[in-house]
């Protein structure tokens, strides 16, 4: 056993509003730069949606993820040797166009222009090349366009659904959508890191976070193609790939990511998670429908004394165990086993678990109401709103058990609220429902507490990362650090000649 | 006496600053080590473009590079001739589709509008530098015929020359002004070499093809860590890690 410690996310969809505050808090502190303006390392999009950039999520097109090759996974992209040969021109690249041109207004044409007849305007120009430009696409070019014909319908996983199902889901009456944030995973299988020629992308042994090193960083742009979740970017004027650092200089002073902090709607959660290493290959050695389950196992109980004692002899200390018992991505993805990764099949093991969303499903009532009166107390699942099998295809490599069984854990969850603050549901079918889910009330109370009243150190349990030990086992002699700068940039990284 | 300067002079001082220049740059700006590529903003006539140039340019330059270091083997070779024609064919071809890759590239960096943003000035001076350079190329081997082995009796011997510290100009004087120019054009691409972006082929990234696909740094010793914690209860016998199992079946390591 090898234990690692991994800092892993719970996105609770249900209660993301679509308020891209996370977006531009990210925008913000990280990507408000030259060469960076069009990278959105977190982006919302809007489901049923193409999202950002366009239709990632087709890897006919992107080539990006691994494929199961027998016992051994390998990238999509093509033969280890071709891509060495792919530095000259990456046939699968994304171009600028599948993202959008950043753009910015002409503003001085508002007070420079000549006195006329018409009002000067700003004219929209692009921020690579300063010509005007015709807006065509943006970030979140299809927000809250979810029964578009021109977006929605071009989402790659309504591809599962059968022409009947798709009708439903573009009844005009009836449009249903949902957001989805989107941050790098952090994935413990990290196609980037496996596609870096340069070997300058690497995964943190001490918390899982997946960096860049920018010094090492040559420009190949594989990582680019590579990642299926299109979470690295080229950033053009550097000529330098970057990508979602979640904040670690916040982490390791104990604060929580820029995006999590300002989440609106609170419906972020932040912790770690023990995995065992040593299963990376037994674990994706299933078809993609077990990914989930399998990935499930891989994860470790932080109050195993086996998993205590691999823990403590990786370096993991006390206090950094202690932070895994409270934390409460465990919770949501190991013990209520209602949060499930975005996309598993494309094998990366990404470390970042969503809470698929319970209201658009359940909007198919009729009336627009929940029937809240049956004695059945999941048929409003059974009928719901958005396919299954679209949600599945999103989070669970086609299982669509594994989401129900969330959707109704989010459900039950409600009612036996509803049972507590209204009193108008019946008790009996409540019971029944929890017993269905081997679930028992306590567990539904506690469910309830996380999800809707949780502290912000509820939500966010961050393992301090003890750095000067760290410093103490790396450097036999702590008093040459004394008085150091420290590391990192030194110079502006500006573009080489 | 111009002689010496262009023939002895400033192929000293290109190479040393070359040499020099190189290795501070990576020392002290390290991170300005990059292809710089452009394909994010302009991908289809950077397809025909960089494919052509790069591998007609690895081909020519392989070619000299033979010539130069194994002088005789190449005289030898040529002995029979029809494997001449075929060197110099080959030799050929290559110049040709790196002529046809750097045209290609500096009409899409002239023409394209995002390219033209991320172009600088040493950008400028590389491209018409290497145009002349294959050019010039391209123009000998056609119209000096059977250069393989010519390369070898006269360029190659002041070069040597020049490698050993005695340089001797003999072979080459009464060179004609084509190739003195594409010797001297040479000399002036060693000297931009260090401050322009032809410094990324010195990091191109061939230790990609034999090391595992995932890599973890940890920001402590896992070792000592390890010396210092408490010893683990014994495994039951038989129990491996897949990583070792793979290890065991000879399959490439997966991660470390
Ligand atoms: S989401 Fe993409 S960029 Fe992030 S770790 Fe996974 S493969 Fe790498
Ligand atoms: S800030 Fe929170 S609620 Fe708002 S869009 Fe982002 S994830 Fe959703």
């Amino acid at each position: 056993m090898d234990v690692r410690l991994q800092m892993a996310m719970v996105f609770h969809l249900d209660k993301c509003i679509g308020c891209h505050t996370c977006s531009v808090a990210c925008k913000n502190v990280w990507t408000d730069r030259k060469g960076a303006e069009y990278m959105w390392w977190n982006n919302v999009e809007t489901k049923p949606g193409t999202g950002y950039p366009t239709a990632w999520e087709d890897q006919q097109k992107y080539h990006g993820g691994w494929e199961q090759k027998n016992s051994q996974p390998d990238l999509r992209m093509g033969r280890r040797e071709l891509r060495v040969l792919n530095i000259f021109h990456n046939p699968h690249l994304p171009k600028l166009d599948d993202y959008y041109e950043p753009w910015t207004y002409k503003y001085e044409d508002l007070f420079d222009s000549p006195e006329g007849a018409d009002q000067p305007t700003a004219r929209p120009i692009s921020m690579i090349t300063g010509n005007y430009v015709d807006i065509e696409a943006g970030p979140n070019w299809d927000d809250d366009l979810g029964g578009s014909p021109v977006y929605a319908a071009n989402d790659p996983n309504l591809d599962s659904l059968t022409e009947e199902e798709r009708a439903q889901v573009f009844e005009i009456d009836r449009l249903v959508f949902f957001y989805l944030p989107r941050i790098c995973n952090h994935c413990i299988n990290p196609a980037c890191v496996a596609a870096c020629p340069s070997g300058a992308i690497y995964k943190r042994g001490e918390d899982g976070i997946v960096l860049i090193n920018q010094e090492k960083c040559r420009g190949w742009r594989m990582c680019v193609t590579a990642c299926p979740y299109k979470k690295s970017y080229y950033n053009w004027s550097t000529g330098k790939s970057e990508k979602c650092i979640l904040c670690f200089p916040r982490l390791e002073t104990g604060q929580a990511p820029a995006c999590f902090h300002s989440c609106v709607g609170r419906i972020r959660y932040l912790g770690g998670l023990l995995y065992d290493a040593d299963r990376l290959l037994d674990t994706l050695h299933v078809p993609d429908d077990k990914l989930v389950e399998s990935q499930r196992e891989m994860i470790l109980d932080p109050r195993d004394p086996q998993v205590r004692e691999g823990a403590l002899r990786n370096g993991i200390d006390a206090r950094a165990l202690e932070a895994c018992e409270r934390s409460p991505v465990y919770r949501y993805v190991k013990q209520w086993k209602m949060a499930l990764p975005l996309h598993p099949e494309f094998r990366t093991l990404p470390m970042l678990f969503y809470v698929p969303p319970l209201l658009p499903v359940m909007a198919k009532s009729e009336d627009g109401l929940y029937d809240t009166a049956n004695a059945e107390l999941f048929s409003p699942i059974e009928k719901a709103r958005l396919p299954m099998k679209y949600m599945a295809s999103l989070f669970a490599g086609g299982n669509q058990e594994l989401v129900r069984y969330a959707l109704k854990k989010q459900y039950a969850v409600r009612m036996f609220k509803r049972l507590d603050t209204v009193g108008d549901v019946d008790a009996a079918a409540i019971k029944r429902g929890l017993e269905q889910l081997n679930m028992t009330g306590a567990e539904a109370e506690q469910i309830f507490r996380l999800t809707a009243l949780p502290l912000f150190d509820e939500r966010f349990v961050i393992p301090s990362s003890h750095r000067e030990q760290a410093l103490a086992m790396l450097n036999e002699d702590m008093w040459a650090e004394k008085g150091g700068a420290g590391f990192g940039f030194r110079a502006a990284p500006v573009r080489g000649a | 006496m111009h002689n010496n300067l262009l023939y002895i002079i400033l192929p000293y001082t290109a190479f040393t600053v070359a040499v020099v220049f190189t290795i501070y740059r990576y020392r002290k700006d390290g991170f300005s080590y990059s292809s710089l590529s452009s394909q994010f903003l302009e991908s289809k006539e950077l397809f025909y473009g960089s494919v052509a140039w790069h591998f007609g340019v690895i081909g020519a330059l392989t070619g000299h590079a033979i010539g130069f270091l194994f002088p005789k083997s190449v005289l030898w070779f040529n002995g029979v001739p029809v494997r001449l024609y075929i060197l110099e064919t080959t030799g050929l071809l290559f110049g040709l589709l790196a002529l046809v890759g750097i045209v290609s590239l500096t009409v899409r960096r002239a023409t394209s509008s995002r390219v033209r943003a991320v172009t600088s000035k040493m950008d400028v001076v590389v491209v018409m530098l290497l145009l002349i350079q294959v050019s010039l190329g391209v123009y000998i081997a056609v119209f000096y015929r059977w250069g393989s082995s010519w390369f070898v009796t006269s360029a190659v011997p002041y070069l040597r020359s020049l490698w050993l510290l005695q340089p001797d100009l003999k072979m080459i004087e009464p060179l004609p002004l084509i190739i003195k120019l594409h010797i001297v054009n040479f000399y002036l691409l060693l000297i931009v070499f260090p401050f322009s972006r032809l410094v990324h082929m010195l990091v191109v990234p061939l230790q990609y093809l034999w090391r595992p696909y995932q890599i973890v740094i940890w920001n402590w010793n896992r070792r000592r860590a390890q010396a210092h914690a408490p010893q683990p209860a014994r495994q039951p016998a038989g129990v491996a890690s897949s990583a070792d199992e793979h290890a065991a079946e000879g399959r490439p390591v997966f991660t470390r």
